[in-house]
């Protein structure tokens, strides 16, 4: 980001616009609304400076909520027209609201080109597994055998792992967290919101009308502790109620494995860096979490650098411009002479 | 054809004048004067046609005629060799007058090869010039395109001008000292003939040597063999006594300034540079690579000195978005395509339309539906760029008539995008995008200033900012891009309230809303129509009854049908549409002045149809969807049976 930071006073209620929230009561948007808005001030970003960008969907009315320069546009669009914000306004923080059918389902094009490119965009996937604005049908991420108003007999169709996914488009970074958990949620915003280039974070959010308890595995205290693994830079991977689970890399194999820790016997838990460069790693990591949710690590999965979209662009343009002279006029005229012509007196 | 905005004399057509013959002592060799010609460059893919009648078109400007090219190639990049899907050809017109179409019909044709021959026989006239590369006339050859004996030895075609050269042969034997490979040597075959043609029609060679020059600047072998090859070409042309006639076209009388000869795509191209600087806006395109509009990303990617900036897209959809988000941000965000790519876009056209922001959305029509023909031209796509999106959508459509109007075409889109907030379709087609003609260049100080002011400050009483308050005059809300403190507001596809942009499901303001959509489009300030009518005033009431309606690059056939009936004496009236949406308020008025209106088109009826619903006028349509231009012959024959017959 060409840093619009700059030192504001701004509060948690500055971010809030004069638009009624509508979501159903109990949704996971509101606490992730809740944390934007909390969260926003410390960026020390000007409100004007700030946009986001929404596809359709239910999470995708979040820019009307936030009092910032916002665009609800078209489903699954959103990566798209905030790539051309952000290249051709660098000055800009664009992030990026969609919903797992948004970006993965219709946008899943413009979802994986923006992270191939690197544009300087924070893509926000609010994943609750289900289509919630269209009633209850089978998402891209829903388990197999889902049942729905669509798929009476249970869907055939195998669902994306959104952060394998990331990364196999070349993501540089890519991070998890959980509506519920406003800390961890601000935490991950905050590193997002650091890095340089697309950033893409998968948001676990309820739908308590359709989905309802999705992700009560990882979120209800007495069974989280044993099924949610927290990524800490620089730290041992390592779980459990009683800290009794650990994270391995086996010797031999390609992936990473969970172990009971009195049993890993000379193998030790892998420490943890997302700054390592071969996605190989982050895309261990991903390949932890199933359907089931038994073994899921949230936090920051891979956070490298490499240039960006935007900073390449800008480059380009700054390049050409420094050989440019006479006035834009004078240089137009010079373009339109600048071929095999004739004169006739 | 002309510059834009040039007069023509339409009462002197000058037709075929006898020609005057002199004799002269170049060599032994008759010179003769001509007013027109018309050359067709046939051969494989492979052989180079294009660009030998690229540079042949550039020799021929230079020397001052006027004129209108045409090229004609397969999709297939490289069909199988000497087949007939595989023949690529270029037609040139030139005149010592100003023309308007690159010539019904072929005085000469080059064929490079038998396919090339069998493909493009039956448009030439008999007693026309036919140059023929023997060296590729081999049994197998001929065996490929179905010829059972040779064409040239068995007596088919007695009724031509037959010139034989072993082109091929004569090329290899002139660079033997070259030190090139053989197939390097085969390969400036093309050069040779051009050449050849060259020294028949007089052209000086100097832009085609630098060229060679700047093509070929790493291979300073390939600069010798193929300067050798086009001197070898020429030399024959002088030396051998087949060729016994040389032949001069003087330079047309042209309105004094400084031209270049410039295809749509080009143009087009230029245009936007223009509309950037005189908005002072920078220009982003976002673009999906597609025939035939991607050699309009190809030139705007190399004018990144302007603010330019192009992006390659994933896909049509990524690419218009991506325009959208720019003009979003306060750029001219523009997209070209063809008709495909526009199918593509229609919901991001339609959350343009509802977002009200400024979008240059460039048409290339190509001959469909689906992938169709996508080097063949068409104007099918006029009731998509109208009608084609989901719920009232409507929007700015406007159409260049010929190669250079493409640039002025691009600016008015621009100019309409900026001071409306309207997406605007830009409707240009295969003929134009790819042809060419000599363009009289604008004074960058003197085309229209298209600069914007963007919102400042907040508008409402209360000190609010309401995206949706209009401007009375332009109908048009504030742009109030991103950056701007004071006016953070949101915007999206939802109905939005009247003023304050706020969601709004309110059943009255929705129809308020689609009618004032509506309304603001229809309010757009457009040129009055013009009639080319100069049988109009005879008072005798012998005058045209007549009137032939065209839109798009029919111009040209249409505007060369009118003066050829004319100068046999019958009467008819010309008025071409540049705004097809929204239609000059003089249309009506001059459609009831005429007792029979006809519109030719490159569809089945699509502009008729608008005619005939908005104005109750029974408009004939004339339609050919063939993939290739309307000729000029065609259009009259059908012209003077309506003026004859009614």
């Amino acid at each position: 980001m060409a840093s619009p930071a700059v030192e504001l006073k701004l509060t948690a209620k500055d971010f809030k616009s004069d638009q009624e929230v509508r979501w159903c009561p109990g949704c996971g948007d509101y606490s992730i609304l809740a944390a934007m808005q909390r969260f926003m001030p410390e960026l020390g970003i000007p409100r004007e400076k700030t946009v986001f960008i929404s596809g359709i969907g239910c999470s995708s009315r979040f820019p009307y909520y936030m009092n910032t320069y916002g665009m609800h546009s078209i489903h699954g669009r959103a990566p798209a027209i905030a790539t051309g914000l952000s290249a051709s306004r660098p000055d800009l923080s664009v992030w990026v609201v969609t919903g797992d059918g948004d970006a993965l389902s219709i946008g899943g094009n413009h979802l994986i080109h923006a992270l191939r490119r690197n544009v300087n965009l924070k893509i926000l996937l609010f994943n609750n597994r289900i289509y919630g604005l269209t009633k209850g049908q089978y998402s891209p991420t829903s388990e197999l055998g889902k049942i729905t108003k669509s798929t009476p007999a249970g869907s055939a169709d195998s669902p994306f792992n959104p952060l394998s996914l990331a990364l196999g488009a070349e993501a540089s970074f890519v991070a998890r967290t959980i509506d519920s958990d406003a800390k961890h949620l601000q935490s991950v915003l905050r590193a997002a919101a650091q890095h340089e280039g697309s950033a893409f974070v998968e948001i676990y959010q309820n739908c308590n009308i359709f989905n309802d308890g999705a992700f009560e595995l990882i979120k209800d205290p007495s069974t989280r502790d044993d099924h949610l693994i927290r990524l800490e830079q620089g730290q041992p991977i390592t779980f459990g109620s009683e800290g009794q689970f650990s994270v391995v890399h086996p010797a031999g194999g390609f992936g990473l494995s969970v172990r009971d820790s009195t049993s890993i016997g000379n193998e030790s838990p892998v420490v943890h860096d997302a700054t390592v460069d071969d996605p190989a790693y982050a895309f261990a990591l991903s390949r932890l979490s199933g359907s089931d949710l038994s073994t899921t690590p949230i936090g920051v999965f891979r956070d490298v650098r490499r240039p960006t979209y935007d900073q390449i662009l800008q480059k380009q343009l700054e390049d050409a411009k420094a050989e440019a002279t006479g006035t834009p006029d004078e240089m137009l005229d010079s373009l339109l002479n600048a071929a095999d012509t004739w004169t006739i007196m | 054809m002309t510059n834009v905005g040039r007069p023509i004399d339409v009462r002197t057509p000058p037709g075929r004048r006898p020609l005057e013959v002199e004799i002269v002592a170049a060599g032994a060799k008759r010179v003769e004067q001509l007013d027109r010609v018309v050359i067709r460059f046939a051969g494989d893919s492979g052989d180079g046609m294009q660009l030998t009648g690229d540079r042949f078109t550039s020799e021929t400007a230079q020397l001052g005629n006027d004129i209108s090219t045409l090229p004609n190639f397969p999709a297939e990049i490289r069909a199988p060799a000497g087949t007939l899907p595989g023949v690529s050809s270029f037609q040139v017109h030139f005149a010592d007058y100003d023309i308007l179409t690159p010539g019904d019909a072929p005085n000469v044709l080059v064929a490079m090869n038998p396919a090339a021959l069998k493909a493009n026989l039956s448009d030439l006239p008999s007693g026309a010039d036919l140059i023929v590369n023997t060296d590729e006339f081999t049994k197998r050859n001929l065996a490929k395109v179905g010829y059972a004996t040779n064409p040239l030895e068995d007596g088919s075609l007695d009724g031509y001008a037959v010139h034989p050269v072993a082109l091929t042969s004569m090329t290899v034997g002139a660079l033997a000292d070259h030190g090139v490979s053989k197939k390097d040597a085969e390969r400036a075959k093309n050069m040779f003939a051009l050449g050849l043609l060259s020294w028949m029609y007089s052209r000086p060679f100097e832009s085609t040597i630098r060229f060679l020059e700047r093509k070929f600047a790493k291979r300073p072998d390939l600069v010798a063999a193929n300067k050798a090859a086009f001197n070898a070409g020429w030399s024959f042309g002088e030396t051998t006594e087949d060729f016994a006639v040389r032949y001069e076209i003087k330079p047309a009388k042209m309105l004094p300034g400084t031209y270049r000869n410039i295809t749509g795509n080009q143009a087009l191209a230029l245009g936007l540079v223009a509309a950037g600087v005189r908005s002072k806006l920078p220009v982003f395109l976002g673009a999906y690579p597609i025939t035939p509009a991607s050699d309009i990303l190809h030139e705007l990617s190399k004018h990144k000195k302007f603010g330019i900036t192009t992006m390659q897209a994933e896909d049509e959809i990524a690419a218009i978005g991506a325009a959208l988000g720019a003009s979003y941000g306060g750029a001219l965000g523009v997209t070209t395509t063809s008709g495909p790519g526009v199918a593509l876009k229609g919901e991001t056209i339609s959350l343009a339309i509802a977002l009200e922001l400024p979008l240059v959305v460039v048409d290339v029509q190509r001959a469909g539906p689906s992938t169709g023909m996508p080097t063949k031209t068409e104007q099918a796509d006029l009731n998509m760029a109208l009608y084609g999106r989901h719920g009232e959508a409507p929007l700015a459509v406007i159409a260049p008539k010929s190669p250079s109007d493409c640039f002025h075409a691009a600016i008015e889109a621009a100019r309409i995008a900026l001071t409306y907030r309207t997406p605007v379709i830009l409707l240009s087609d295969n003929y134009v995008a790819n042809g060419s003609e000599p363009w009289l260049l604008p004074e960058a100080g003197e085309l229209p200033d298209l600069s914007v002011e963007f919102a400042a400050a907040p508008n409402g009483d209360d000190g609010r900012f309401l995206p949706y308050l209009r401007d009375p005059s332009t109908m048009a809300r504030p742009w109030a891009i991103p950056g701007t403190p004071g006016l953070e507001h949101r915007i999206g596809g939802l109905e939005k309230a009247d003023k304050t942009g706020d969601i709004s499901y309110d059943p009255a303001n929705h129809e308020f809303m689609v009618r004032t959509r509506a309304a603001r489009i229809e309010a757009i300030e457009v040129p009055d129509i013009e009639v080319e009518d100069p049988d109009a005033e005879n008072g005798d009431g012998q005058g045209s009854k007549v009137l032939v309606l065209g839109w798009g690059s029919t111009y040209g056939p249409i505007g060369a049908a009118c003066r050829a009936l004319r100068q046999r004496g019958l009467p008819i009236a010309q008025a071409h549409l540049r705004h097809l949406a929204p239609l000059p308020g003089n249309l009506g008025e001059v459609l009831k002045a005429y007792d029979k209106v006809v519109i030719p088109e490159m569809n089945l009826g699509q502009l008729a149809h608008v005619i005939r619903a908005k104005y109750l006028v029974d408009a004939v349509p004339f339609n050919q969807i063939s993939g290739l231009p309307f000729t000029a012959a065609t259009l009259e024959s059908m012209l003077e049976d309506v003026v004859k017959n009614g």
